[in-house]
């Protein structure tokens, strides 16, 4: 049964990777057709490095990502903090609306957004109103309940006694906040951030209703790209975004291993 | 802030935060539940006079609207429940291994979904079309072609893959947290190997199933591109309707109104769903 269940589990994890594997080889092909695999190259390589178009959009997503999941980060923290705090009533409200983006299908939150910015657009007589900040904007919002849901249950799992020890020994709140809380929930924080900006760099479907034409991100142009018939260096791009986001994982598994074997060895109890 | 001379300065001060949570309230309410709110404003107008009506609403009551609703939730329930039944046993699998390995499987169900969803969705056209690598490597057996795109299998094929980890990572996060001594005691308790399934291990993971289904449903009925690529005309979900209402027609009014009700419908489908879950109140998984 647990044979079974293993060859089970391979067969999934091809199924998972199979069309990965494909667009990985059609980097290194010579013919421009998925299927057959004419020769092997580089060249589609070079002519990325060379591209005009791709690389700035690659730019213009890591630049979304980058800033819209820090100011999330900022704000979900804070917002984590605070909701804690608050009475059963509001802070139950709060969560609800937290959930709505979680819950509601993107391309509803990409609608309502889309509308939202077009309405204002309307009123404030604004020609372009879809930029780089309508953009901005609809990234942080839906960033912000990842955030939030990766820092609750570390406040959650927090001594509060820790926090009273700081301020009895003199620090002020703020004091306390920086020197004990945020050390005890920073896994929560680096891995809502890490969150935050791999959705943020790979969402499409939200972009796609608040995009303008002067601020284009990388998946919004695919989708452009795939209606024609594709170029292979885009093969080339999403090989180099697997080893990206690979080693970015690795890294992450690296230092949550360290963590957690930091922390059974301060507790004694042996290894796991 | 506040004084000095208040009597408890340890305690947390009602104004640092009010300070700490109004950034983010204020941000949601502009952003979330404002934007709501236009949609239903569009959905209830006309498009040329800006006064209220009943029209786009009606019209998505109409002509192909309601087929394709339907066709909607059918294709990502059964898109769902496959999920369920082949991302069970992998979840199962992952969470009785080792931390280091469980840790490892985990990254690598969680890699997918970090990758363009776009450009996998177009290697499954290549894979599937009759000139395509599973029906040229069938071919090498003198089998086919077969004709294995551009139907409703493929469509949700599309859907079953793209969708799995959401399907998997919840289930392992609360298989992992089922206490092995529960399962042993079922087994000395004289327990076969199905029972304990059906009594211990099937009845504690009903969280992660619920909100597993979730995770799979919401995307899979409002998903656009999926049904471009592997479907045919036949096979046109919704989103697409209300992607080209707004990208196309731009009847934004009409694209408000089909939004409004998918929202309505996908509210309702998930409450039931939690309905049947029972009074578990905790059952959220955050993947």
């Amino acid at each position: 049964m647990k044979r079974l269940n293993k060859v089970y589990t391979i067969l999934i994890f091809l199924f998972l990777y199979l069309p990965m594997v494909v667009l990985i080889v059609a980097s290194f092909n010579t013919g421009k057709d998925i299927t057959d695999f004419e020769g092997f190259t580089l060249s589609r390589y070079s002519e990325l490095f060379h591209d005009r178009t791709l690389l700035p959009l690659l730019m213009n997503s890591l630049k979304v990502a980058l800033i819209s999941s820090i100011i999330a980060t900022v704000m979900g923290t804070a917002a984590a903090i605070g909701i804690r705090k608050m009475s059963p009533k509001i802070r139950s409200f709060v969560l609800g609306v937290t959930n709505i983006p979680m819950t509601n299908p993107d391309i509803v939150t990409g609608v309502s957004l889309s509308l939202l910015f077009t309405f204002l657009g309307v009123l404030l007589r604004i020609e372009e109103v879809l930029t780089f900040w309508t953009l901005l904007i609809a990234h942080v919002t839906f960033n912000l309940p990842y955030v939030i849901l990766n820092i609750m249950p570390k406040l959650n799992q927090m001594d509060p006694a820790l926090q009273e020890a700081a301020m009895d020994l003199g620090c002020t709140p703020m004091k306390a906040f920086f020197k004990v809380t945020i050390h005890e929930i920073m896994p929560g924080i680096i891995s809502g951030a890490i969150m935050a900006f791999t959705m943020s760099l790979d969402d499409f479907v939200i972009s796609y209703f608040v995009y303008g034409p002067s601020f284009i991100t990388l998946p919004v142009e695919i989708y452009n790209y795939t209606k024609k018939p594709l170029q292979p260096k885009i093969y080339a791009l999403f090989t180099l975004l697997f080893v990206l986001i690979f080693v970015m994982m690795v890294l992450m598994n690296i230092f949550q291993a360290r963590g957690e074997k930091r922390k059974t060895d301060q507790r004694g109890r042996g290894t796991i | 802030m506040m004084k000095k001379n208040n009597p408890t300065p340890r305690r947390h001060l009602p104004v640092g935060q009010a300070l700490l949570t109004a950034p983010y309230i204020l941000w949601m309410l502009i952003f979330i539940l404002v934007p709501l709110g236009v949609v239903v404003f569009y959905a209830l107008t006309d498009a040329n006079t800006g006064l209220f009506t009943l029209d786009n609403l009606g019209k998505v009551f109409t002509g192909s609207f309601p087929a394709i609703f339907g066709r909607s939730l059918w294709y990502s329930l059964l898109a769902s429940l496959i999920c369920l039944v082949i991302g069970y046993p992998v979840a199962y699998f992952i969470a009785r291994q080792k931390p280091s390995v469980q840790r490892t499987l985990y990254m690598l169900v969680m890699l997918p979904m970090c990758m363009s969803f776009l450009l996998r969705t177009l290697a499954w056209v290549g894979l599937l079309r009759d000139t395509g690598i599973i029906n040229g490597f069938l071919g090498l057996f003198g089998l086919g072609p077969f004709n294995l795109i551009r139907n409703t299998g493929a469509v949700i094929l599309g859907m079953v893959y793209n969708y799995l980890p959401y399907m998997i990572l919840p289930l392992y996060s609360v298989i992992m947290k089922i206490d092995p001594l529960l399962i042993e005691a079922a087994e000395d308790l004289g327990c076969s190997n199905r029972k304990v399934f059906t009594k211990v291990i099937l009845p504690l993971s009903m969280p992660g199933v619920i909100s597993g289904i979730t995770m799979v449903f919401v995307p899979a009925v409002s998903t656009f591109y999926i049904s471009q690529k592997l479907g045919s005309t036949g096979t046109t979900m919704i989103g697409d309707v209300i992607e080209s209402q707004f990208k196309m027609a731009h009847n934004f009014n009409l694209g408000a109104a089909l939004s409004l009700v998918l929202m309505v419908l996908i509210f309702v489908c998930v409450g039931v769903m939690n309905h049947f879950a029972g009074d578990d109140k905790d059952g959220g998984v955050v993947i």
